[in-house]
């Protein structure tokens, strides 16, 4: 009797053990099915164009003929409207977590909070459709421009869309830095503005860091914004008004023509692979800077 | 009658939101002597020792009624700049708080926010903050490392040298030893010894032997009351009023 109940009882710990062990799983199988995917439709191209051509090539006219893959001007696109983004979002996002964190009152603090993570939720069609009738004939007629779908119009949506990350995260950040270094900031006679600036945000800074990079990883990734008002055109830019086509525009825009397993397929896939070992460098650095430099880093401030 | 008294603290009553935490306390507070502020938990003690510099003013719901005389000027006077009040009245908490920065910049953080840049002058400031705390012969040659790997009893003493290198007029301290060993709060206790000369010390504290050896006078709260506020020697033997007696001896608490 005894024994049989402490035999179930062992049974049932390792039946719930098993099943959790299986969703973990199941997760990270999906993951790796992707990538697999993701790799196997993405590298015949590469028996086409090398290595090199594909992504240094500044040529991308995938349905001429013959055909030229080389997606530099995407990449660039990519990179410049992303660092564009943070050059706005960065001190949008980090400034309005101090504010939340440390100076607002609690009134204040309630209200605003929630409309900043609701800016999260916000589709980025609806975005994009706000870039393309409100800024774009607005840059358009401001600067007397061709075309108002260009760096500056992408740039500053995707900032709309990264600084709620970067807010949220960096407050969280804020938030978790002892009282107790904030009371011996005050004890010692600083201000207010004294105690964010020496000892609040240095104390915080390894998860301000990993918010900037989780919030530049969100709007390289972004594919509607960039697809709706970046202009689309497959060239690297000369001014801050001409249009661009990051990468993930053009794998979206394409996709739905490019036919089945043509080179223009393989290389729409292959762009994919760039982009994911972009994002994840994005969220390697995020994770070193989050675990390492926490370590050493706020003790030798 | 000769006024030595540096804090007057005059009719003060204090509420965190609708709770009354202290009542009409008066009290003073002498010159370059130790006071010890004791009593159960909840007291009061605490509070009072946080309206002398003004650090209630970071809770928000707080009220405080009265005055208090510093230098015979009112520190609640709407005019009063309190970021002024904790410059010259220094404070020292429960939890050892250093910063997680290195020694030297842990000592160096007020000055340097009075305006002290030269490095030879911070320097000086810092060795001498640290020789007042007794810890320059334990630091001296890690200055640059992080204050966070001393161990506790280390880093309240920095603490009290970072505290110590504003040159405040008075040492606020709440339970500086509550969560030290005896090696450590015996270290601490001789330096507060050694600094009553130069500075006026007011001491929160759960032990009453500590009260009784450090202090020169004691306060003893009771319920948001000042009970009894006594010569720490006469407090401790003969003292005043029964209720007193009763805590001292551990018939209550």
């Amino acid at each position: 009797m005894y024994l049989s109940s402490v035999m179930s009882r062992q049974l049932k710990e390792i039946v719930i053990k098993n099943i959790f062990f299986l969703f973990a799983l199941v997760s990270i199988f999906i993951l790796g099915l992707i990538i697999v995917f993701l790799f196997r439709e993405g590298v015949p191209i590469f028996k086409v164009v090398s290595v090199k051509d594909f992504i240094f090539g500044n040529e991308w006219y995938p349905t001429y003929d013959p055909p030229d893959f080389g997606i530099w001007p995407l990449i660039v696109g990519s990179i410049i409207v992303t660092l564009f983004a943070s050059l706005i979002a960065v001190p949008l996002g980090i400034l309005s977590a101090i504010y939340i964190s440390e100076i607002a009152p609690p009134l204040m603090k309630e209200i605003l909070k929630p409309v900043i993570e609701l800016l999260a939720g916000l589709p980025s069609v609806v975005l994009g459709f706000f870039g393309m009738v409100v800024i774009a004939p607005f840059l358009q007629e401001t600067f007397d421009l061709p075309t108002g779908l260009n760096i500056v119009n992408v740039s500053i949506l995707l900032a709309i869309m990264a600084v709620p990350t970067i807010s949220s995260i960096s407050e969280d950040a804020l938030y978790s830095v002892p009282r107790e270094f904030k009371e011996a900031s005050y004890a010692l006679g600083a201000t207010k503005f004294e105690t964010i600036v020496k000892v609040i945000v240095p104390a915080a800074l390894s998860g301000i860091s990993t918010a900037v990079m989780l919030g530049m990883a969100r709007a390289i990734g972004e594919t509607m914004v960039v697809l709706m008002v970046a202009g689309g055109a497959a060239a690297i830019p000369e001014s801050i008004f001409d249009s661009v086509r990051p990468m993930p525009a053009s794998i979206a825009a394409e996709m739905g023509e490019a036919p089945f397993r043509s080179d223009h397929y393989h290389a729409l896939f292959a762009i994919g692979v760039v982009l994911f070992f972009m994002t994840l460098f994005f969220n390697l650095i995020a994770d070193y800077i989050s675990t390492k430099f926490k370590e050493v880093g706020t003790a030798t401030l | 009658m000769q006024d030595d008294s540096i804090i007057k603290v005059k009719n003060v009553n204090f509420h965190y939101g609708d709770f009354k935490a202290l009542t009409d306390i008066n009290m003073d507070f002498e010159k370059s002597r130790v006071t010890a502020l004791i009593g159960p938990s909840g007291c009061g003690k605490s509070t009072l020792l946080r309206l002398l510099n003004r650090m209630n003013d970071l809770i928000d719901g707080t009220r405080v009624e009265g005055e208090v005389l510093f230098e015979d000027k009112n520190i609640y006077d709407s005019n009063v700049d309190p970021v002024e009040i904790r410059r010259r009245i220094g404070m020292v908490f429960q939890k050892p708080n250093p910063f997680p920065k290195s020694i030297f910049n842990n000592i160096i953080y007020g000055p340097r926010l009075l305006g002290v840049t030269g490095k030879g002058d911070l320097r000086d400031l810092a060795e001498q903050s640290l020789r007042q705390a007794v810890l320059w012969d334990e630091v001296k040659d890690i200055l640059g490392q992080s204050a966070m790997m001393l161990s506790g009893g280390q880093q309240q003493r920095l603490c009290i040298a970072r505290a110590l290198a504003m040159k405040p007029d008075v040492l606020l301290m709440d339970e500086p030893t509550s969560a030290l060993d005896p090696i450590s709060t015996a270290k601490i206790e001789e330096l507060i010894e050694g600094l009553k000369k130069h500075y006026t010390i007011i001491i929160v504290t759960h032990n009453m032997q500590q009260a009784a050896r450090i202090s020169d006078y004691t306060g003893f709260f009771y319920l948001g009351k000042l009970i009894e506020y006594n010569l720490t020697e006469k407090l401790f033997t003969t003292p005043d009023v029964k209720q007193t007696e009763d805590y001292i001896t551990g018939r209550f608490g």
